[in-house]
């Protein structure tokens, strides 16, 4: 059965007439998440996981034609019956599960398995054709336990503190951030750059509830944010706003900061690999679970980890998307550092 | 090894070299007395000989997490460094192992000898009791380099500042002859097994780049006019029959020109003098590339001696027979200079810097011009009444370099960098127009920021045509202004010409593939420098 097909648009679901978050416009769009290579301008319709749609309209326009299903709420369309399980990827990010006279697809769009207590846990659901992403297909992509990154952090927090630092954390705005101020969550009063503010204000509209944060002003005072910890995106990093942090120590934020050369390209302070994507034995145990008799690998290390994935038995092929410029990057272009 | 794997770990993640002065200086307050002369010994090349073959290391490791070798491969070829990949790979520890640096060196120094069974019984046990970073760090004690950016100097500043004794001092005691089982920390940093004052060097004076015209400086006959030689700068220390080579670097070469050393033993004065260490063959000074061959090997073989021979052109005399008389003015010291050099048969190795004769002004440009004809970077202009400054002091020294020339390339193959840059395409190789087609004429990894690099790694991941190991061929699209020193016909390139120090000028955002240059254009270049 072929009930989904990959153009030059994006992943299309032949009966159901739609597309699995498109790169090109068109008219019916399901999104598997907001971040911006996967959920972009110019559909007519969307559908995407309640948890989503605040964010979705804040980051697409308010005027989009937008609607929602809660997780495991089925939805027929064109006889294709469509529903949302959870990602773990970010807040209201979803994997996308369609299913067509008995046969099911599922797209996962970004996921991570291990539990952020701060996004609806990943679900491991049963396929015949499993779409999966493998930013970090790799065998040296292996993470720390939330306890252990926390540890890692806290310790690094009191460090500057005893040496008179600001600490400040670079992570992109949606999904990072908020991951960063829940460990962070009663450490320090935490700071948040306007972009990562706005965004909380959309997410605990629609109901969520986040850690506590202050909003770093235009005109923050210095001894208010001194040895306090800082929550900013990626993109600032080198801007005047860091540098008018007093005493700023640095962190990038990101599962690529698992390898030291990653570490030491940015000439920061410090690095920590936290990350929103399951890393190498999270993908393989996110494919077995399926029991998939056909795995589609799309953005990341596709080609090594589909060719893995046939040498252990399960047959697969690596697909070619659009999706996978990083958010942090996509954040570099888009969201050009805001002065002050 | 915790303190150890700390230090580590501060020191890789930042790039200022003070805040790695401070690490080190952090952790000698901390270490046992041990533990201190084994990160001399890392930090200085003397390590003992790497006790377990790579191949096996990898090999245990495959083993151990059941991947396939290509799989390694390619995860290796992301890490970009072996010890690294093997301590990503294996699984979480199931026990703690605390032992010091200096209990782990003695162990690995007595596993060399040992059966290969009884090594991978010990490396297996060391890997399963230690977090992700100490195994990499175990796994660099092994062997291999911690390519951290920690130089010699870097941590003789960093003993000078947590001892209070002079770094060049502390340079000698280091590179001087010490044995770890016989000497104490402070007897190595104070020196006790050196002679400091038969080595002690004196700071180089250094020229700033010529930022007036001519005719500004004064009279011509003033002005004491050399070529600018493009080797090494360095500081020949003679006195009591000792000889010391110092680079400019603050770093101790001596060993690695011995034929200096052998020409120097002849001298029957003491002198300290300033110059130039250059590969230089038949009386012809030889490109850089050249003499790099002969630099931070261990041991200079004979065959290297003879391919690629190094002499020493000098440019003045700072101490003779005890005196220091570098406030003497130039004029003076170069007379004693002549002296020195005539009076010895040292010609062809210890070459005095020719003076080039001129009556006016507007007779040097044509010279410096002509300059890269043989291997020279330009001329320097030195005040015939000034002393030998310390460091660098605007007015009295000038150096005037010959212009780069350049060109207009396409990038057509991108390269991922090592170390701190493994994770973007740092290094290019550039074409130029060829018939119909493209000739790769140079390579080149330097002179971008961070930001353009990440721009056009970005591009290389989007518009990567083909896969040649970790060499990826991209869309001839991005075009850049090369720049190069000098450039000579050459069989070896497919090009039929070689350049010399390539380097990116600048990204020419402006200008399209169809408007770089031709093979034919750039061969003009060579008959035809202006």
């Amino acid at each position: 059965m072929k009930l989904v097909k990959f153009t030059k648009k994006g992943i299309y679901c032949i009966p159901g007439k739609f597309y699995l978050d498109p790169w090109l416009p068109v008219e019916y769009a399901i999104i598997s998440h907001g971040h911006a290579d996967h959920a972009r301008r110019g559909n007519k319709f969307y559908l995407c996981q309640t948890d989503s749609k605040a964010i979705l309209k804040h980051r697409l326009g308010a005027d989009i034609h937008v609607e929602s299903l809660n997780y495991n709420e089925p939805k027929m369309i064109n006889g294709v019956q469509v529903s949302f399980f959870p990602a773990g990827h970010v807040i209201g990010s979803a994997q996308i599960r369609l299913e067509y006279k008995g046969f099911v697809v599922v797209f996962t769009g970004d996921y991570k398995v291990k539990n952020d207590y701060i996004t609806v846990p990943f679900e491991p659901i049963k396929c015949h054709e499993f779409i999966t992403e493998s930013t970090f297909g790799l065998p040296i992509y292996n993470w720390l336990s939330e306890a252990q990154l926390q540890q890692q952090m806290y310790n690094w927090v009191l460090k500057n503190q005893a040496h008179n630092r600001t600490s400040v954390f670079l992570g992109y705005s949606l999904g990072k951030a908020q991951r960063l101020m829940k460990l962070m969550e009663g450490v320090d009063k935490m700071y948040v750059h306007s972009a990562i503010h706005n965004l909380n204000t959309a997410i605990k509209d629609s109901g969520i509830p986040l850690p506590e944060t202050e909003l770093l002003t235009y005109d923050f005072k210095k001894e208010d944010v001194q040895n306090r910890i800082v929550i900013l995106p990626p993109g600032l990093l080198g801007s005047k706003l860091i540098k008018k942090i007093p005493n700023a120590a640095t962190a990038i934020c990101s599962g690529w900061m698992q390898i030291r050369g990653n570490r030491r390209w940015q000439s920061v302070d410090a690095g920590f690999a936290v990350s929103d994507h399951a890393d190498w034995n999270g993908l393989l145990s996110a494919v077995k679970a399926t029991e998939a008799e056909k795995v589609y690998v799309t953005h990341g290390s596709q080609a090594t980890f589909s060719k893995y994935l046939n040498e252990i038995g399960i047959p697969s092929a690596e697909v070619k998307t659009e999706y996978g410029t990083e958010e942090e990057e996509a954040e570099l272009i888009s969201e050009k550092p805001i002065s002050p | 090894m915790k303190h150890f794997s700390d230090l580590i770990s501060a020191i890789e993640i930042t790039n200022k070299t003070n805040a790695k002065i401070d690490a080190l200086v952090d952790y000698l307050k901390i270490a046992p007395e041990k533990d201190k002369l084994w990160l001399i010994t890392l930090f200085t090349g003397k390590r003992p000989p790497r006790p377990v073959k790579t191949t096996l290391m990898r090999q245990w490791c495959l083993e151990i997490t059941g991947l396939p070798e290509w799989l390694f491969l390619e995860s290796y070829s992301s890490v970009g460094d072996l010890g690294e990949t093997i301590a990503l790979m294996l699984p979480d520890p199931t026990h703690h192992i605390d032992k010091t640096l200096s209990d782990w060196m003695t162990e690995l120094k007595a596993l060399k000898s040992k059966s290969d069974a009884e090594k991978k019984a010990y490396v297996l046990h060391a890997w399963s009791g230690l977090q992700m970073q100490e195994r990499l760090i175990f796994n660099k004690l092994i062997g291999g380099s911690f390519r951290i950016g920690v130089s010699k100097k870097t941590l003789v500043n960093a003993l000078s500042k947590y001892s209070g004794i002079d770094a060049n001092q502390l340079m000698h005691s280091i590179i001087g002859h010490w044995d770890m089982d016989t000497i104490s920390f402070n007897e190595l940093v104070n020196g006790e097994h050196i002679n400091y004052d038969n080595s002690k060097p004196y700071p180089f004076c250094l020229a700033y780049s010529l930022e007036k015209e001519l005719p500004e400086l004064g009279q011509p006959e003033e002005w004491q006019v050399e070529y600018k030689w493009d080797g090494i700068r360095g500081q020949i220390v003679k006195r009591n029959n000792e000889i010391f080579i110092w680079s400019r670097g603050e770093e101790l070469v001596t060993s690695q020109f011995p034929e200096l050393v052998t020409i120097l033993q002849d001298f029957k004065e003491d002198f300290v003098i300033d110059g130039e260490i250059l590969a230089l063959k038949d009386n012809a000074v030889l490109l850089f590339n050249d003499l790099q061959k002969r630099l931070n090997r261990k041991n200079v073989s004979k065959k290297m001696l003879e391919e690629v021979p190094v002499g020493f052109y000098v440019y003045d005399v700072l101490e003779w027979n005890g005196d220091d008389i570098r406030t003497q003015p130039l004029q003076y010291r170069r007379q004693l200079l002549e002296q020195l050099l005539s009076s010895n048969s040292a010609h062809d190795t210890l070459v005095i810097s020719e003076i080039i004769e001129f009556t006016e002004w507007d007779e040097l440009d044509a010279i410096r011009n002509k300059a890269r004809e043989f291997n020279s970077e330009g001329l320097m202009l030195k005040q015939k009444n000034s002393p030998y400054h310390t460091g660098r002091k605007k007015g009295d020294w000038w150096k005037w370099k010959v212009d780069p020339l350049t060109i207009d390339a396409v990038m057509i193959y991108a390269q991922k960098g090592s170390g701190r840059r493994s994770s973007k395409y740092t290094d290019y190789t550039f074409a130029v127009k060829k018939d119909d087609g493209l000739v790769t004429v140079a390579k080149a990894y330097s002179g971008l920021t961070d930001k353009e690099i990440t721009e056009i790694s970005r591009f290389v991941n989007k518009n990567a045509i083909e896969k040649f190991g970790p060499v990826r061929t991209v869309k001839p699209e991005l075009v850049f202004e090369i720049a190069f020193e000098g450039i000579a016909f050459s069989n070896r390139h497919k090009s039929g010409v070689a350049l010399r120090f390539p380097r990116i000028l600048r990204w020419r955002r402006d200008k399209s593939v169809e408007e770089i240059d031709t093979i034919e254009q750039v061969k003009l270049l060579i008959t035809n420098p202006n």
